[in-house]
């Protein structure tokens, strides 16, 4: 049974904590295709970040005779509607989407942990009324719920992240709390209430350093549904506005010219699609090296 | 189990009473005057005011969740402010397209995913496995409005085997049901997979094996009986999550259902409509949450007898 | 003289080891061991030493990959290892049995124990599949659950953690194997639920004529039931010996210590020592095994050779052997 093979290696494993970093670090590495996510979530950062010199000029501006060519030298994804390198849209459009994540997650972050770790520390009605709340916000798919958000706040790129991010709150405050809730059964944080330390310090010192792995991994896959979901806001038109180069308006635009330009679509597709994938990857990678334990 | 019943139903309402809320305090969250949004762009001042009365928006705020509910309650939904159609009427002609693609969606997901997860746990880090897991992952990464533009480029432009949208014949279900099982599937197969690989791994599947069992019967009775609990679980998130998802996909392939409704009401800032189809999909979402866990009873016997 | 029969079972040289992250883990390293018919066998050791590993490798209940095993084991004159998928499973629950530690994850909770008991029945019995039910009723019977026809009916989570060990039982043995691998069968229990379960085996033994391997690192337990013992330190075999001569003379300073760990009324007044003897230091990493004897680093009459290299068996007469230097001059 695994139970043997376990209690022969746990020797090993009950080392101090440091080592466990390096042990998760080196699981990871060792993970080609969490390395491969890593990769392509490094390209994207760095193109988002050396965009202008990547393309040099204004990715937004219309070039009508050169409209809707086919990929070439000069234009390697070819033209959109508007004769804009969809090359280089795509390049800006890595910083859309980039952005986009980090405010989702951001958004996700600040108002769900506080919450989940409050729900699951102090329980009682405080924890009986962010459930409720969050039951009926989870009774919705998270796309239809972010669209709901984009119908009250509107359309555009703030309100994309907006939206999104409150749509994904639920989802941290139930990850905080359940990880919360089982932390603060442990009998040190029951020695901790002993000896007199304040409730703050308890959430702060013992239960959040807890709550940190479950939250990486949701991160990084988070980051993914957030370009997903933006994308998909995007293609029905609600989401980030044009002429701002978002890979999924931009798939909705070049809809109407799939039959004669199917390029117009396809490379803002192939796109998100390689981002989704880069964070999946990456997110699965650091489920698998940080202890099993911390099941999500 | 009865009481088990009883209690699932019971614990429904509180989300349902949250979901009215929700409705309720979204139209007054807009900007403007409520009987305004709710009459559309289109109304006249007497419309307004028509709408204003009939909905008690001129009586003070708890009278006013009080009318709504009730009408809730007997489905009264109002009138699209577009088409002035009741709004029931305007989701019941396209509910049925939406369950349609969706039920043939899961169905699909599942005759595929639970074999391939089963088959990939049970031959953890071979070829079939890598090959299983690398599909998964890339099906849950890809868009699926994007998936179908392309299967319509491959199928119905190229090939000009299938229709590119709208409905008529089977032909009409094939694409946009496959889009949406795309994402499904994989994370079908992915659950399944981590699921059965629990469940091999415990205890009492050794004893199992100790006896003499046939490897298959091992894993098919003993394993994957227990491994269904987390994979019903899922599968019934992912019916609702599909009923999101065919936001996208209907919007692709003009397929007339909900999400398609909900898209245009979105758009046309018909607002009794979106509350409509909110509360629909709600209401869907959660009566699939109740079957799933009455299927749940059914299949661990620790939860029936409690 | 027991040279005359012949054992039921043989190992002859097991290794068992484990291809993980960390490196191979050598949980069997070089193991030989016998078992007659009709006798109960204790295997003693410490967590981690190698016991249920070795019970395990006999039935082949190890993923191989990671696990790899080497050596033979000789039952009925056949070896085991050399036994291909089909053939093995004729043997488990057939010819050999096991019964594992904790009642509560090793039966299905989603099966009745009835239905857990009568497909091994049916399975080797070639009965029909209303025979095997009642046949799982009348073990259940055996085993002293009362109202065993109802209890059939029942799944695990409803039955106290000693009549699950006695569904257990009655599930290994529902075939009248000839060996029974008994790994921990009462460690999980209450104290007196524990006595009653080791009644119950003896019982049964001497019905069904089983051998037994007791694995357990009670020693009070083999004290009671076991004919001869073996003890087991770190993957090797560190001694072997009737039980009687075990208790009164151990000779392997392991044992020496693991007996002078045990509580005993009136030991104050025998010894002279109020606290117990421990045996100091911890069991070594499987990854990092000492040079030479592997108890060394922790034994109290350590000689210079035991550093360097790791004693040879040293057989006393039949069935009495110790690998130790100490007794190899």
């Amino acid at each position: 049974m695994t139970e043997t093979i376990q209690g022969t290696a746990s020797q090993i494993r009950d080392r101090p904590a440091y080592s466990q970093i390096r042990r998760s670090w080196a699981k990871l590495t060792r993970n080609t295709a969490a390395l491969f996510g890593g990769t392509l979530i490094l390209i994207y950062v760095f193109t988002a970040l050396l965009a202008p010199l990547l393309f040099p000029g204004n990715p937004s501006a219309p070039n009508l005779i050169k409209s809707l060519e086919r990929p070439s030298l000069e234009h390697l994804l070819g033209t959109d509607e508007l004769g804009r390198s969809i090359m280089g849209r795509i390049i800006y459009g890595s910083r859309v989407s980039l952005l986009i994540a980090v405010g989702v997650i951001s958004v996700g972050l600040l108002i769900g942990v506080p919450l989940g770790l409050v729900s699951g520390y102090y329980r009682g009605k405080v924890d009986f009324g962010i459930q409720r709340v969050t039951d009926t916000m989870l009774a919705f798919p998270g796309f239809l719920l972010a669209l709901a958000l984009v119908a009250v706040l509107g359309v555009g790129l703030k309100n994309t992240v907006i939206s999104i991010g409150i749509s994904m709150v639920p989802i941290y405050i139930r990850l905080v709390r359940g990880c919360a809730l089982s932390v603060r059964e442990e009998v040190y944080v029951e020695a901790a209430k002993a000896v007199g330390t304040r409730d703050t310090v308890i959430l702060l010192r013992h239960i959040l350093p807890n709550v940190m792995v479950p939250i990486t991994i949701q991160t990084s896959l988070g980051m993914g549904m957030a370009i997903l979901f933006a994308a998909g806001l995007g293609f029905l038109g609600v989401g980030v506005q044009p002429p701002t180069p978002e890979w999924g308006t931009m798939l909705g635009s070049g809809r109407v010219y799939l039959f004669n330009s199917p390029h117009v679509a396809t490379f803002p597709g192939i796109a998100i699609f390689l981002a989704v994938l880069g964070f999946n990857l990456l997110g699965d990678g650091l489920r698998d090296a940080l202890d099993p334990r911390f099941k999500l | 189990m009865l009481r088990y019943l009883i209690k699932r139903l019971l614990s429904t309402i509180p989300v349902l009473i949250g979901i009215s809320l929700l409705l309720f305090f979204m139209l007054r969250m807009l900007p403007g005057d409520p009987a305004q949004v709710l009459a559309g762009q289109m109304a006249s001042q007497e419309d307004i005011e028509l709408i204003r009365h009939q909905l008690g928006l001129d009586r003070p705020i708890h009278v006013q969740y009080a009318f709504f509910f009730s009408r809730l309650a007997r489905f009264d939904l109002g009138r699209s402010a577009r088409t002035q159609n009741p709004v029931t009427e305007e989701i019941w002609a396209r509910l049925p397209n939406t369950l349609l693609l969706a039920v043939v969606a899961i169905t699909l997901a599942c005759l595929f995913g639970i074999p391939a997860g089963i088959i990939s746990a049970v031959r953890p880090y071979t070829w079939i496995d890598y090959v299983v897991t690398s599909i998964a992952i890339f099906g849950i990464s890809m868009p699926v409005f994007w998936l179908g533009l392309m299967l319509v480029v491959v199928f119905s432009i190229t090939l000009q085997w299938l229709p590119a949208g709208g409905t008529g014949t089977w032909k009409h279900v094939i694409l946009p049901s496959f889009t949406l099982a795309a994402f499904v599937v994989a994370f079908i197969a992915r659950m399944t997979r981590s699921s059965m690989i629990e469940v091999l791994s415990q205890d009492y599947t050794t004893t199992a094996r100790s006896k003499g069992l046939k490897e298959q019967v091992v894993i098919i009775k003993h394993a994957l009986k227990n491994a269904l609990i987390p994979i019903i679980t899922v599968v019934g998130l992912q019916f609702g999550l599909l009923l999101g998802g065919a936001v996208l996909t209907e919007t692709v392939f003009a397929w007339p259902g909900l999400g398609r409704l909900i898209v245009d009401s979105i758009l046309g800032r018909d607002y009794p409509v979106i509350q409509g189809a909110i509360l629909v999909f709600g209401l869907l979402y959660i009566l699939v949450n109740l079957v799933v866990d009455l299927l749940y009873a059914y299949v661990d016997p620790r939860i029936r007898y409690d | 003289m027991s040279g005359e029969i012949k054992p039921l079972l043989a190992i002859r040289g097991l290794h068992t080891q484990f291809h993980t992250f960390e490196g191979i883990v050598k949980a069997v390293d070089g193991v030989d061991m016998e078992v007659f018919p009709g006798e109960t066998l204790g295997l003693v050791g410490e967590s981690g030493c190698g016991k249920s590993v070795t019970a395990l490798s006999i039935l082949q209940l190890l993923r191989c990959p990671p696990a790899e095993i080497q050596g033979r084991i000789l039952f009925e004159g056949i070896n085991l290892l050399d036994l291909g998928r089909e053939r093995i499973r004729k043997i488990r629950g057939n010819s050999i049995s096991m019964i594992f530690q904790e009642p509560m994850t090793s039966l299905n909770p989603v099966l009745t124990i009835g239905e857990q008991i009568a497909e091994a029945i049916f399975l080797h019995q070639r009965t029909s599949k209303h025979e095997a039910w009642e046949r799982a009723i009348e073990m259940l019977h055996t085993v002293q659950i009362p109202e065993p026809r109802a209890r059939a009916r029942d799944y695990p989570h409803k039955l106290s953690g000693g009549m699950r060990q006695r569904a257990m039982i009655a599930m290994a043995l529902s075939c009248h194997p000839q060996l029974l691998l008994a790994d921990e069968p009462s460690t999980a229990l209450d104290v007196t639920i524990q006595a009653q379960i080791m009644d119950l085996m003896q019982r049964l033994k001497e019905e069904f004529e089983t051998s037994i391997v007791l694995i357990t690192h009670n020693l009070g337990l083999i004290a009671e039931m076991a004919k001869r013992v073996v003890v087991m330190y770190a993957g090797k075999v560190a001694e072997e010996a009737p039980v009687e001569d075990l208790f009164k003379e151990p000779l392997h300073p392991y044992t020496q210590g693991l007996l002078g760990s045990i509580p005993w009324i009136g030991r104050k007044l025998k010894t002279g020592r109020r606290q117990l003897q421990e045996i100091p230091g911890i069991v070594p990493s499987p990854l990092e095994m000492p040079q030479g004897c592997r108890f060394h680093p922790r034994c109290p009459r350590v000689m210079g050779v035991c550093r360097e290299q790791e004693p040879a068996v040293v057989r006393l007469a039949d069935h009495r052997l110790v690998s130790c230097w100490l007794k190899a001059e």
